[in-house]
Formats: C-alpha cells, sequence, structure tokens
C-alpha cells in the first residue's frame, strides 16, 4: 500500500456514510496506520447530500482540508449520480464503488467519462439477507475495503468483530448478522469497467 | 503506560474533564460544541466521574452558574460555541473581573450571519477583551493538552483568570485522528485539588463577589486584573515546563516551524497551521526558506517573544480566521503588526483574511500565500489593503 489513501464518500443524511468513513478510519487505526476520518457538514436534513471523508497514512498527517482528488470514492446512494460529480477529481488510477441495484449498462453514463475502475455492490441485496434491514454502510464498508486495500480482508473482519462488540454489546444479537453482511459484501462487489 | 488512539476532538477534551473530575459543568447545547457536555453528561451517567452537571436555559445561564460554583469554591467549567459565547458576554467580563479560574471548552464557529456553523474564530476572538486567557489548539492532542493545562494556569495565585480552551469547528472537533492520551495518575496530581483561598462558602470569612466599585477604586481593580493578565505569562511557562516533564509534549506562547533561518513566515492560529506545515515541506525541498508562527497563546499576547521570533525574516503573512469589520484587516494581524513596529522589525508584512464559515483552506492556497510573500519581497508586489484567499470570483 502507498504511503497516504485518500478516499471521499458520498451519501444521503441518514444513511451513514460518515458513520462509515469514521469506521474505516477506525479499523485502519487498528492496524497501525495514522487516519483521519471527518464530515464535511452543512445544513443537516435526512436525505440531502453529504460528504466525508478517510485519509489512511503510513505517516503523521498534519493537513486539515478536504479531499479533491481523491484514491477512491464510495457513492451509497445511486441517485447521487444525477445530482452531484462523483468522479470529480478522481485519480484515474484509482477507483469507485457504488451501491445500486441497477445494471452497469445504465450507471457507466452517468461517470462522466471515468477511465478508472468502477465496482458496483448491490448493498440491498446483502442487507436484506443478512440484517433483514437496509442499512448500506455496512457491506459499503467492506467493499471499499476491497477495492481500496487499504488493509487484508481477514485482519478487516478481526477488527470490525471486535468494533462491533464492544459497539453492540446490549445488543448482541445483531452482531452475527452484520458480520454476515461484511462477509458477503466482500463477494458481492463486481468490477464492471 | 500512554496510551495511542484516535477520537475526535471533542471527545479529547471531554477525556480531559474525565481525567479532571471537575466540580460542576453548567451547560447549553450549541453546535459545534454540544458534545463536550453530551460525553461529560455520559460518564457522570456511567459513574466515571461525579461533575455536578447543571443543564441551563441559555448560555447567559450557563455562565452565570459557572460563575457562581466558582464563587462558591468550586471548580467549574463549561463549553460552547459561537452565538452561545456571544450570549455570555456580559457574564465573560464579570467572571474575569471577579477573577473566578474558570475553563471554557470553547469550539470555534462563526458568529451570525449568514448564519453557518462552521470554523471561524470570530466568537472568540470578538471576546479577546473580556479578560479571558485564550489558548489555541491545531488538532485533538493540543485540545486535550491544553484543557489539562488550563486549570493550572488559571488557579495560580498570581493568576487567578478564567481561560478558553479553544479548537477549530468541524475540523478538528468532528475530526477522528490519532491522538496519545496520558495516564491518569500523573495527570491527576498534575492537575492537583482545587484549594481555593478566598470562597463564598467559606465559614470563617464574609465576602462579597462583584460588589459595585466606585470611581476611586474601580480603577485599581482592573489594573490588578491587567496584571494579573501579565503574571499569566510566566505562569503559563511554568505549567508547560511541568506538563512536558510527564508527558514529553513541549509547549510555550506560540510554535515556531522551520522558522529559525525562515526569509518568508506565516502567522496563523489553529487547523491551519497543519497545512501550513506540509505546504512549508513542500517548499523546503525547492529551497525556498518558508516558516510558520503558530500561536497557540492569544491572550495574553505575547507581543515581544513574537516580534523577536519574526525579526529576521523579509517577509510575513499574517492570517486571520475572522473579519475585523475595522477595515483594517483583523484582530491577529493587528496584534502582530503592533508586535513588529514596537520592536522596530522591519520585514514587509501583510494581513489575510482566510477560511471564514468554514471555507477550505488547501496546501496549495498555503503555497500560493508564501509565493506572493516572496514576491512581496522582492518588491514585484504591492500589497495596500487587506487580502481574501479562497474567496470566490
Amino acid at each position: 500500500m502507498k504511503k497516504l489513501t485518500e478516499i471521499r464518500w458520498h451519501g444521503r443524511g441518514g444513511q451513514g456514510a460518515k458513520t462509515a468513513a469514521l469506521l474505516l478510519a477506525e479499523v485502519a487505526f487498528n492496524t497501525g496506520k495514522h487516519v483521519q476520518g471527518f464530515p464535511e457538514y452543512g445544513p443537516e436534513r435526512m436525505g440531502a447530500p453529504i460528504t466525508a471523508y478517510d485519509r489512511i497514512s503510513s505517516n503523521e498527517i498534519r493537513v486539515h482540508s478536504n479531499i479533491y482528488e481523491p484514491d477512491y470514492v464510495a457513492v451509497v446512494d445511486d441517485t447521487l449520480l444525477h445530482a452531484v460529480d462523483v468522479t470529480k477529481g478522481l485519480k484515474e488510477d484509482g477507483a469507485i464503488l457504488i451501491n445500486t441495484e441497477k445494471d452497469k449498462s445504465e450507471i457507466l453514463p452517468l461517470l462522466n467519462g471515468y477511465k478508472g475502475k468502477v465496482y458496483l455492490i448491490n448493498a440491498r441485496k446483502v442487507c436484506m439477507k443478512t440484517l433483514g434491514k437496509y442499512f448500506p454502510n455496512t457491506p459499503m464498508l467492506a467493499g471499499m475495503v476491497k477495492i481500496s486495500g487499504v488493509m487484508e480482508e481477514e485482519s478487516f473482519l478481526e477488527e470490525m468483530k471486535t468494533s462491533l462488540q464492544h459497539k453492540f454489546a446490549r445488543k448482541p444479537e445483531v452482531l452475527e448478522g452484520n458480520m454476515q453482511a461484511l462477509k458477503q459484501a466482500f463477494s458481492e462487489v463486481e468490477l464492471c469497467h | 503506560m500512554p496510551v495511542t488512539t484516535r477520537i475526535s476532538g471533542n471527545e479529547a477534551v471531554a477525556h480531559a474533564i474525565r481525567q479532571i473530575n471537575p466540580d460542576v459543568m453548567p451547560a447549553f447545547p450549541i453546535t459545534p460544541s454540544t458534545e463536550i457536555p453530551q460525553f461529560v453528561a455520559s460518564m457522570i451517567s456511567n459513574g466515571e466521574i461525579d461533575t455536578e452537571f447543571i443543564p441551563v436555559e441559555s448560555e447567559h445561564s450557563s455562565m452565570s452558574a459557572t460563575m457562581g460554583a466558582s464563587a462558591a469554591g468550586a471548580r467549574a467549567l463549561t463549553a460552547t460555541s459561537s452565538c452561545g459565547l456571544a450570549l455570555m458576554w456580559e457574564m465573560l467580563y464579570v467572571s474575569a473581573s471577579s477573577r473566578l479560574p474558570i475553563v471554557m471548552a470553547v469550539v470555534n464557529r462563526g458568529l451570525t450571519g449568514p448564519l453557518n456553523i462552521n470554523a471561524e474564530h470570530s466568537d472568540s476572538m470578538g471576546a479577546r477583551d473580556s479578560g479571558w486567557i485564550q489558548i489555541y489548539a491545531e488538532n485533538n492532542q493540543e485540545a486535550y493538552d491544553n484543557f489539562l493545562q488550563a486549570y493550572r494556569i488559571a488557579e495560580h495565585k498570581d493568576v487567578r483568570l478564567p481561560v478558553m480552551i479553544c479548537q477549530d469547528g468541524f475540523i478538528t472537533s468532528h475530526a477522528m485522528e490519532n491522538i496519545t492520551l496520558w495516564d491518569d495518575e500523573p495527570i491527576k496530581q498534575f492537575v492537583g485539588e482545587y484549594e481555593p483561598e478566598h470562597y463564598l462558602l467559606k465559614e470563617d470569612e464574609s465576602m462579597a463577589v462583584g460588589p459595585y466599585a466606585v470611581s476611586g477604586y474601580c480603577m485599581e481593580a482592573k489594573k490588578a486584573q491587567a496584571e494579573a493578565m501579565k503574571n499569566a505569562k510566566k505562569v503559563i511557562l511554568e505549567v508547560a515546563k511541568e506538563f512536558e516533564a510527564i508527558t514529553g509534549q513541549k509547549y510555550g506562547f506560540f510554535e515556531e516551524y522551520q522558522l529559525e533561518d525562515a526569509d518568508y513566515a506565516v502567522v496563523a492560529i489553529g487547523s491551519v497551521c497543519g497545512t501550513a506545515k506540509d505546504a512549508i515541506d513542500a517548499l523546503r525541498k525547492k529551497g525556498i526558506k518558508a516558516g510558520l508562527l503558530k500561536i497557540r497563546v492569544f491572550r495574553p499576547f505575547p507581543a515581544e517573544q513574537i516580534a523577536q521570533a519574526l525579526k529576521n525574516c523579509k517577509a510575513v503573512a499574517i492570517m486571520d480566521r475572522s473579519e475585523g469589520y475595522s477595515g483594517n484587516g483583523g484582530p491577529v494581524g493587528a496584534e502582530v503588526m503592533a508586535a513588529l513596529y514596537r520592536a522596530h522589525v522591519q520585514a514587509e508584512a501583510v494581513n489575510i483574511v482566510y477560511g471564514l464559515s468554514g471555507r477550505d483552506v488547501r496546501v496549495e492556497d498555503m503555497m500560493e500565500v508564501y509565493a506572493n510573500l516572496e514576491k512581496l519581497a522582492k518588491g514585484e508586489l504591492t500589497i495596500t489593503e487587506y487580502p481574501y484567499i479562497g474567496l470566490r470570483k
């Protein structure tokens, strides 16, 4: 992995894009990295487009600005493709991960001719099978780990288990579903461009 | 053993509060500082600390209640931002002149309007002449370390003044970053128990706090308060030295980054300084002698020391994250320029306004500031007013 990886998350308020960005920073920290995970705040409301960011580095991170030329982009909601220029500044040797139930033929024309890798994931399918509820950020988190390679799948799952055990200390019954969602997400991510 | 972890700036301040376990915290929520009283309330309900939390109906009340607690003899604190700080205005002056050693976590956010929730220094800069000590942070680590040092400064018998511990709203308050947290025991020993000499609940001593003073005595009280602010300079450095002995972290009035031999220097406060450091490293690789003076302590203002540190620079940019509406720049610019003049420092100096209402500042923006300083020093550029950076054209 290179020295500094920069990731931008696009979501809608309430979908957990910020939480996913913070969780990614947290697990990356646990594998010994320097991290920054932060949201860009506007007038917060459910459903409005929001952006969050991750910096993951082997060195100390001092810069405090948003990320304009990300290595990777995650789009938690495919309706954003009509509203936000999600590939803006995205490096061509990087990749974008989009949560969608649609076919790639409907998605690719919306990416402004982005030449890098495009990955799709059907997070709803993963969620309904494993959680019975739609929390797209859980599969998206695993998907981002897979496409960015910021850590090994195995150590990611181990870290997530510890983190979720802590987080859901009073609701241990949801642990298994979340772990299944993360695992299935790894195989659900599909390279389509 | 100190532990390295990853938390936000607000969590970092809450952790400091947990380690100090103060007596009383009245607070009223306002973005982006709301999380601090939230975390404290959780720590109280989890039995981690036994601070008395007082939910109040406004910031005027939170500062009033904090003052009441402090005057009674308790170690008291509160937290706020932006309009919350503005609503405390009257009480800021009363608390400072009553010489109450309160500590307040300020999470900097611009004052309205237009209504906005993001980072700007107009809130605490507006309170710069209220008699409070002001200490600023670049990141979560500094916000934490500064808070741990605050009561030692505030409660010192030669000072007895309230302290604001400031950090940039969202940029550090809501960003998860690496941090080192110190062990409880050495920190508790360092902060110590609060044993006030005079306080309202002292049985064998009657006293009044905040009474009327006739003109025949009032001016002397104000002069004594000004002396206390001057004394704070010595105490701030002594406390920093002690803090360094237990943590290894070095703190002073300001941080100098690549400043010793710098031709071109930026003077700034807060999170933008990390971004400036990245720009400096890139410029130094090209042989350009760029440097930074990051102000940590703005009140008391270390005028002589700042002028001394900048005396060999060819050009200096003084950056303000607030508009002074004076028609003449911002407050940091005014203070630093005055310091340079009094010390007969001949460097070209320009005041820059940046980052209002959370306007982002990139490494590239800082590179441009240094490029303009070089032009200014070489006479290729004249700057008559005070420029804005990052402004839409």
